[in-house]
């Protein structure tokens, strides 16, 4: 991966996109020894509102932090959808919560629908891990990094009581995405 | 052994670089999106014994700032623009005074309260003007979080080196950013502490300038006693209007900075030995000009990148070299048209000198410096 890779992820504050970056940015930057750079948007708002988190990976030093064509773009919600699911390549990857994102924006790129917030909720029995589903999913799909490094990042990430939590909500989230990417 | 590394934002390696340096104070006012920065250094700075205050306000968090460091602390405070304005009367008084500190300005959109999410560079020259009179102004310009600790090392090095203010100022972009830090071992990285006095507290002069351009300065509230204000004063530190006095000082404490460029400048070059087109930009711009750079080489078109590390003193030898060879120096800033005045200034006509700015709150992007590049050419 000489050539940048760039992810975004979208969706409403408060719903730990930014984490789910962070996350990402540390499994290929720091376990995988890779250059990544994580950057956010967001308004004043701390909760609600759009906001997106993108996170370039690379094996040379990253220039530009910030996405210029985008291989795998995250939608969680339909107004993220709208304002962030644009500049995605030609053939590249949309991934939308199919519960939430109505109408999938159109473009030369292929969409993928997960009901990412029901199956936090639902199959885990917390929405609160919908970012980790959704990081599990982006991975499974992409191959950005490799399995268990997502997995590790993940864990240093959270406390110990949630730990068990968390690595099933990554787990269900990148067999879904792998299931998807064959 | 291997380094320590880890995942930080810029704010957090500003606050990581303030430790290493040896920072033991922290006055300030959280605003966004300086913020991570006090809170790092509010968990950190006690443990090892430090003081983080937060203060009524950004003027007297100024204040405790010049107070700390005058008791002879390494003194830190964050803020952006709204802040640095309200700083202004006590950044002239540091400057006067010559109370080392360091400030760091996370800008962000302005005038005034602008957008507090959105990022900036627009506040450059108010970092060289910001305060009345005349005075000299050192600022630095870090473009990754890697060089937002080493600059804000090199930032007290240089503070503590010529008793003075410096400011570090970098966008919101790069202050929320994280990338991958190398944690420099100690003693890798230079730390400079203030010179002593070298006279006892009775033949102590706080402005003896024949102790050298820059007088020693003893720490306040030791049995070393003397007066501060921000009046021109005499050496004893008592406040004088004799001429000769005056202008001597005024002369000093802007030659200490003059006379030091070769200490204080810091710029890196890409691919400028044989470029057309320099593209003359700092902060995070600058990483989208080396972007801009490298797409504009594959297309043929020679460009090269001027990044300025140090922003005041103004890079002027370097800059007035760079318009004697291109054809055309591109200022790409996130602003509508302030550094560019300087390197306007500096070109004295010899190449054609343009800006590419943006105000709107997205990032100035490679494609657009291109457009710029391709349109100048």
């Amino acid at each position: 991966m000489a050539e940048r890779y760039e992810l975004r992820f979208s969706g409403a504050g408060g719903q730990g996109l930014i984490t789910a970056g962070i996350i990402l940015a540390e499994a290929a930057s720091i376990i995988e020894g890779k250059h990544a750079v994580q950057s956010q948007s967001y308004g004043p708002e701390a909760r609600g509102g759009a906001s997106k988190s993108e996170v370039i990976i690379s094996d040379a030093p990253i220039d530009y932090p910030k996405a210029t064509i985008v291989d795998a773009c995250l939608a969680m919600t339909q107004e993220a959808a709208d304002k962030y699911a644009n500049g995605i390549k030609k053939g590249g990857l949309l991934l939308i919560d199919s519960d939430f994102v109505q109408n999938a924006p159109e473009g030369d790129f292929i969409v993928h629908r997960v009901p990412i917030m029901r199956m936090a909720k639902e199959d885990i029995g917390r929405e609160i891990v919908a970012n980790v589903v959704a990081l599990g999913a982006v991975i499974g799909l992409t191959g950005v990094v490799a399995r268990e490094t997502g997995e590790e990042a993940v864990l240093r990430k959270v406390p110990a009581a949630f730990k068990d939590l968390n690595k099933k909500a990554y787990s269900m989230g990148y067999e879904k995405g792998k299931e998807l990417a064959e | 052994m291997a380094k320590k590394v880890a995942l930080l934002q810029g704010n957090e390696a500003c606050a990581q670089g303030a430790l290493y340096a040896g920072c033991t104070f922290f006055g300030g006012y959280p605003i966004t999106p300086s913020t991570e920065v006090a809170e790092v250094l509010s968990v950190e700075l006690p443990k090892i014994g430090g003081k983080f205050i937060q203060m009524e306000d950004e003027i007297a968090a100024m204040a405790s700032v010049i107070g700390a460091s005058l008791t002879g602390a390494k003194a830190i405070t964050a803020t952006s623009g709204p802040g640095v304005s309200l700083k202004q009367e006590l950044i002239g008084y540091a400057c006067i005074a010559e109370v080392p500190c360091v400030i760091i300005n996370v800008m962000r959109g302005g005038p005034s309260t602008g957008m507090p999410t959105g990022p900036g560079q627009s506040d450059v020259m108010q970092a060289m003007w910001g305060t009345h009179g005349d005075h000299a102004a050192i600022a630095l310009v870090p473009d990754s979080c890697q060089e937002i600790f080493s600059e804000t090392v090199r930032a007290f090095n240089l503070a503590e080196k010529y008793r003075m203010p410096v400011q570090v100022l970098y966008d919101e972009i790069v202050g929320h950013m994280r990338e991958r830090i190398e944690f420099p071992e100690p003693g890798e990285l230079e730390v400079f502490d203030r010179e002593a006095p070298g006279v006892g507290p009775e033949d102590y002069k706080p402005y003896d300038s024949t102790k050298g351009q820059v007088p020693p300065l003893a720490a306040f509230g030791s049995e070393y006693k003397y007066h501060v204000t921000g009046l021109n004063k005499a050496d004893d530190g008592f406040p004088t209007t004799k001429a000769s006095l005056v202008d001597a000082e005024e002369r000093r404490q802007i030659d200490k900075v003059l006379d030091n460029i070769a200490d204080i400048e810091s710029y890196e070059e890409y691919l400028t030995e044989d470029a057309d087109v320099v593209i003359w930009a700092y902060g995070s711009t600058s990483r989208s000009a080396r972007y801009a750079v490298n797409e504009l080489r594959k297309e043929g078109i020679k460009a090269g990148l001027f990044r300025p590390i140090t922003l005041w003193p103004f890079p002027e030898k370097r800059t007035a070299e760079l318009a004697k060879q291109a054809k055309a120096i591109v200022v790409a800033e996130m602003n509508l048209g302030q550094m560019v005045l300087e390197v306007e200034r500096v070109a004295k006509g010899n190449c054609v000198v343009v800006h590419e700015g943006r105000v709107d709150g997205d990032p100035l992007n490679p494609g657009q410096i291109m457009t710029k590049v391709k349109e100048v050419l």
